[in-house]
């Protein structure tokens, strides 16, 4: 009999594999980033807490985008069926992915979104994370540029509270400005707290909804 | 809970290696920088094996911490939270450990 597990008379081999957990979703987002650079399209992965203003944000920014550069969106939110109707309506290239259960999207959904999809070459693509700071931070989508929301409505720990997230974001986008007068956030100590777990991140402040202030999203969006 | 997600990666992966065989055992390494909670990952870990032929398996994690090597003053230090600071006051350090997501070993029958 076995001494490690009571399980019969055979010998237990021990197999060194040392792989990475995410080596697939890992190999699937270069697949990604590699097909979407060989059609020049600029990929951007937004994330935040559910309500911060993903959708917002990209109905403003595909009207006014729209006719500058191809635009389409990859929606992965599944607060609601509505965020891709309410894109839809803005006039560009919608598809919704089907999360389930899950808590984030994934390299390979990515990928069959795309096959869906299939965005004209030059297309800047946006791909609305699903609600949630924590999960999407670990998947690698193949996208060129990770941005993270968070509104002046959530508080200015935010970046403290969730630093995985916030480690791994090229740009923070602080949300809902118009509403700064009526609540107490902090801006100067959200930047610090930003560039405390993320040095090298930029950061915008904007109101999704009023438009103020929105020229740095377009500059850094078309720029970078 | 994407410690569900993660855990469905370790058994598909370890599964398909072992071939056929039962696993027994599978020890991987979680760093301290990837926000994978290891409490949580054991608490999906048995009914996610289920069926699977990593039935029964123990699932082993080594913790490793957060390290970051102080480019201003070279020293290496321990993160105790995600802010990057050295004690001598730089923010410009480079993270040397704490990312790991690995699948080390396996025991099979
Ligand atoms: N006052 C204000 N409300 C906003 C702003 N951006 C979004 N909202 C509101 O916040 C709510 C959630 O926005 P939504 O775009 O659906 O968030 P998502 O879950 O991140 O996609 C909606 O009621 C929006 O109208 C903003 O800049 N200012
Ligand atoms: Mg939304
Ligand atoms: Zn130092």
């Amino acid at each position: 009999m076995c001494a490690t597990c009571g399980c019969g008379p055979h010998h237990h081999e021990t197999v060194t594999l040392e792989q990475r957990v995410l080596a697939k979703n890992d190999a699937l987002a270069r697949a990604n980033r590699v097909r979407l650079a060989g059609r020049g399209i600029r990929a951007v992965n937004l994330m935040s807490s559910p309500g911060s203003g993903k959708t917002t944000l990209l109905e403003r920014t595909v009207r006014d985008l729209n006719g500058r550069r191809p635009v389409a969106v990859i929606e992965g939110d599944q607060e609601t069926r509505l965020d891709a109707d309410r894109l839809r309506a803005t006039g560009c290239a919608v598809t919704q992915v089907n999360t389930g259960a899950g808590c984030h999207l994934d390299a390979a959904m990515v990928g069959d979104a795309l096959d869906r999809l299939d965005p004209a070459d030059g297309t800047l693509l946006f791909i609305e994370n699903v609600g949630n700071l924590v999960c999407p931070a670990l998947f690698d989508l193949g996208e060129d540029g990770k941005v993270v929301i968070v509104s002046v409505t959530e508080g200015a720990d935010k970046p403290l509270k969730y630093p995985y997230m916030f480690a791994a974001a090229d740009l923070v986008v602080v949300n809902k400005l118009d509403l700064l007068p009526y609540v107490d956030f902090d801006l100067d100590a959200c930047r610090a707290h930003v560039s405390a777990v993320n040095p090298r991140a930029s950061l915008v402040t904007l109101s999704a909804t009023r438009g103020d202030d929105i020229g740095s999203w377009y500059e850094w969006l078309l720029l970078n | 809970m994407h410690e569900l997600a993660i855990v469905q990666r370790i058994l598909e992966a370890v599964c398909e290696r072992a071939d056929g065989r039962r696993v027994r055992r599978v020890t991987v390494r979680v760093g301290a920088l990837t926000a994978v909670v290891p409490g949580a990952m054991l608490f999906c870990w048995e009914l996610a094996a289920e069926g699977t032929d990593a039935d029964g398996a123990d699932l082993d994690i080594e913790q490793r911490p957060a390290t970051a090597r102080c480019r201003a003053c070279g020293a290496d230090l321990e993160l105790a939270d995600l802010v990057l600071l050295c004690p001598c006051g730089s923010a410009d350090l480079a993270v040397t450990g704490g990312r790991e997501l690995q699948i080390v070993s396996m025991e099979v029958t």
